[in-house]
């Protein structure tokens, strides 16, 4: 299938669009050719906008209500709970929304490692992409802190510490993101702006993410270019829109799910204790989806070698198109990549649990070699296998794998091997 | 040569995971602050998606609160007129008029500047029983009973952890150092509880008749807290029911329809992998089935 050009239908039309082109771009939008081989976790892109347009609404009306003041802001919850029509529903959308979409992220960055869809000629999407990850995470983290529960606090308190760790200007620059001497009400007031800002630079990036998605195309299962004039692409509307929204409702199931069944579990029983400069407590942690980093954090002896190592975590990721050496993009034919994939997964699971442990005995062990092997996996591991790795063939178009049924190709081979080891003379 | 290779791999990768999971396992076992968390077991009418509250039991609850709590307790986002709502207690709102003016609180000022006492009216919050957090720790030897508000939400293990510790006063065991003021419980992180045993057999008289048993009263007292802290759960239930029934539905519809939408796109992707895998199938059989020898 072949994206047409736009031919305006009415003066009026032709008129409108050789000056603004909108009914262009929508055209395109909708003519836009996918793969037609794109499977479920294809569909997370779509999920992740859902995402956070149901965070910026949510988000919108909540501050409506909220305070952002030390004296206020856990009673301004409580009223949003109790008092505000649907609040809690609002409240709760949001909470939940925010583990919901680290979750699709997550599966998102999972996908394009496991498809290698960071590799030429979609290094920009791919680093656009990590900018808005680190983005997603600096909102998340403000927004936890404006409840002013007790994990608000003690976890405002320890990850604006860590730029104390820098040196000579470490404590100048704490003072200046404090906007005080401790985390006290002029923290809590730019934390709540930047809360409100970011969503909307999010919002510009995905812009940017999904343009620079639509000048090379998708990537897709087998990781091989398709011909974009053929049958082996079909247009985004209405197959791609019909299979993301049937993923998109799977999701907003379990979204609900924790909504209205279990909307505290994700979150810590501290927060809803009001925040308390005097009591210190006995864990502080961040909420789940940053525990990897935490781990990684706390796992290097020294505070200074701890933030290195947190931000090199992530920024490793930007330098990942280059690091990967491999021309074959899909772990599908790359049998030694697919295994270490695996064991990279477990690792940043393993590193999550653990940075919800306290960092003594075991734990700090354990959590020092899943660093360790976090960044040979990026550093060492992706450059040598790129190298060395004996990679299968690739097919010659995204049709042809469909043959690949589990074992046939090896019972063809055999059968093949048998017919030339026993034949090679009497076959004419 | 790879196939080994790989084999080998696998069973390292196998060993390495195999060992992770079996020291952690051992190391959490030994990391237990001391505190029993093994939670008694009461079935709970607000669990599960049809949870519901015990009216009755919410009533008694409010009973326990005000005769026994509400002394050193507050519960300060709670109104009183949430005594009367859907979900709730339901206490009539006579009822609940009458149970808000049993309280004075000061109001003010008025048209000469003065700051006065009234009672308390459906739309003021609960009253509290200290003026501020240093009076009420200053009445119980430094440690603020904690606002009951949010409190089922604020523990770790919520209901069953209130229910526990309200049930989980003991003689602390031999050798176990505790300071003037201050008991021993055994759900209690660090065993250490500066509030005393808070109920006993009878300890309130229920209006309603129903025996008053220590563990009656535990319970009514926790749902509710539960309540206090969720005042909406009935109504987050049945909505979220409903919300899912219909997603449930949708779903299956959206399903249908891309199923559909799909299939105009030339033969459905099953049915070209079908018919690839009977053509290699037939050429594999050909070889496989017919001796070499005789194959032309």
């Amino acid at each position: 299938m072949s994206e047409n050009k736009y031919i305006p239908k009415t003066k009026l039309a032709k008129w409108f669009d050789s000056r603004l082109p909108l009914l262009s771009l929508s055209h395109h939008l909708k003519e836009y050719p996918t793969p037609k081989n794109l499977n479920y976790w294809w569909t997370f892109g779509g999920i992740l906008t859902f995402c956070l347009i149901t965070q910026i609404v949510t988000g919108v009306i909540l501050g409506m209500h909220y305070v952002a003041h030390t004296d206020h802001a856990f009673e301004s919850i409580e009223h949003i709970m109790r008092d505000v029509n649907y609040g809690w529903l609002l409240r709760y959308v949001h909470a939940n929304g925010a583990s919901m979409f680290f979750l699709a992220v997550y599966i998102h960055i999972f996908r394009g490692l496991f498809y290698g869809s960071y590799k030429a000629p979609r290094e920009v999407i791919w680093i656009i992409g990590v900018i808005i990850y680190l983005l997603m995470m600096a909102t998340a983290f403000m927004g936890y802190v404006l409840p002013w529960g007790q994990m608000s606090f003690w976890g405002a308190t320890v990850i604006t510490n860590l730029f104390s760790a820098i040196p000579l200007v470490g404590e100048s620059i704490t003072t200046w993101l404090w906007g005080g001497y401790a985390v006290d009400n002029p923290t809590l007031t730019r934390f709540y702006a930047l809360h409100y800002l970011l969503p909307f630079l999010i919002f510009g990036l995905i812009i940017l993410h999904i343009w620079a998605l639509h000048v090379p195309g998708n990537n897709n299962p087998i990781g091989i270019d398709v011909k974009k004039n053929s049958n082996e692409t079909m247009p985004f509307h209405p197959y791609m829109v019909m299979k993301d929204i049937t993923a998109l409702l799977v999701f907003i199931i379990i979204f609900f799910w924790f909504v209205f069944f279990a909307p505290n579990a994700l979150g810590h029983p501290d927060n809803y204790i009001e925040a308390n400069p005097l009591v210190t407590p006995t864990h502080i942690v961040p909420e789940w989806y940053l525990l990897p980093f935490y781990a990684i954090l706390r796992a290097i002896p020294s505070k200074l070698g701890g933030v290195i190592f947190m931000f090199a975590a992530i920024f490793v990721l930007v330098a990942l198109p280059w690091l990967d050496t491999s021309k074959v993009r899909s772990s599908t034919f790359r049998p030694l990549y697919r295994k270490f994939f695996w064991v990279l997964v477990v690792t940043v699971i393993l590193l999550g649990y653990l940075g919800a442990k306290p960092p003594e005995g075991i734990y700090l062990v354990l959590s020092r070699i899943a660093t360790a092997y976090y960044f040979i996996h990026f550093l060492i591991l992706l450059p040598v296998l790129g190298r060395y790795e004996k990679t299968d063939p690739l097919p010659m178009s995204i049709s042809d794998p469909v043959l690949d049924k589990p074992g046939l190709i090896d019972k063809f081979k055999k059968a093949a091997g048998q017919y030339e080891g026993d034949n090679v003379g009497s076959f004419k | 040569m790879k196939v080994i290779m790989l084999g080998l791999l696998n069973r390292i990768i196998l060993t390495i995971l195999i060992s992770i999971i079996t020291t952690l396992s051992f190391a959490d076992d030994q990391h237990s602050n001391g505190a029993n968390t093994n939670y008694l077991n009461t079935d709970w009418s607000f669990k599960g998606i049809f949870g519901t509250f015990d009216r009755a039991s919410l009533q008694r609850g409010y009973q326990v609160y005000q005769e026994v709590c509400s002394g050193c307790h507050s519960v300060q986002h709670l109104s009183y007129r949430n005594l009367s709502e859907k979900g709730g207690p339901e206490f009539s709102e006579e009822e609940a008029k009458a149970i808000a003016a049993q309280f004075e609180l000061e109001d003010g000022p008025n048209n000469d500047g003065e700051m006065f006492m009234r009672p308390a009216r459906l739309s003021d919050k609960f009253v509290n029983p200290y003026p501020n957090v240093e009076a009420s720790a200053a009445a119980n030897g430094g440690a603020y009973p904690p606002d009951m508000s949010v409190l089922a939400k604020a523990r770790a293990g919520g209901a069953d952890y209130l229910y526990s510790l309200l049930l989980g006063y003991e003689e602390a065991p031999e050798g176990f150092e505790l300071d003037d003021g201050v008991y021993y419980n055994k759900y209690m992180p660090g065993n250490k509880i500066k509030m005393s045993e808070p109920i006993l057999d009878g300890i309130v008289e229920y209006s309603d008749g129903t025996q008053a048993s220590k563990a009656q009263i535990a319970k009514d007292m926790t749902t509710f807290l539960v309540w206090a802290s969720e005042p909406h759960l009935e109504s987050q239930h049945r909505m979220g029911f409903k919300a899912i029934i219909y997603l449930i539905v949708l779903l299956t519809l959206v399903y249908m329809s891309k199923q559909k939408v799909w299939s105009r796109f030339g033969a459905s992707k099953d049915q070209e992998e079908e018919e690839a895998y009977d053509k290699v199938e037939k050429v594999v059989t050909k070889y496989e089935g017919e001796d070499p020898k005789t194959f032309k």
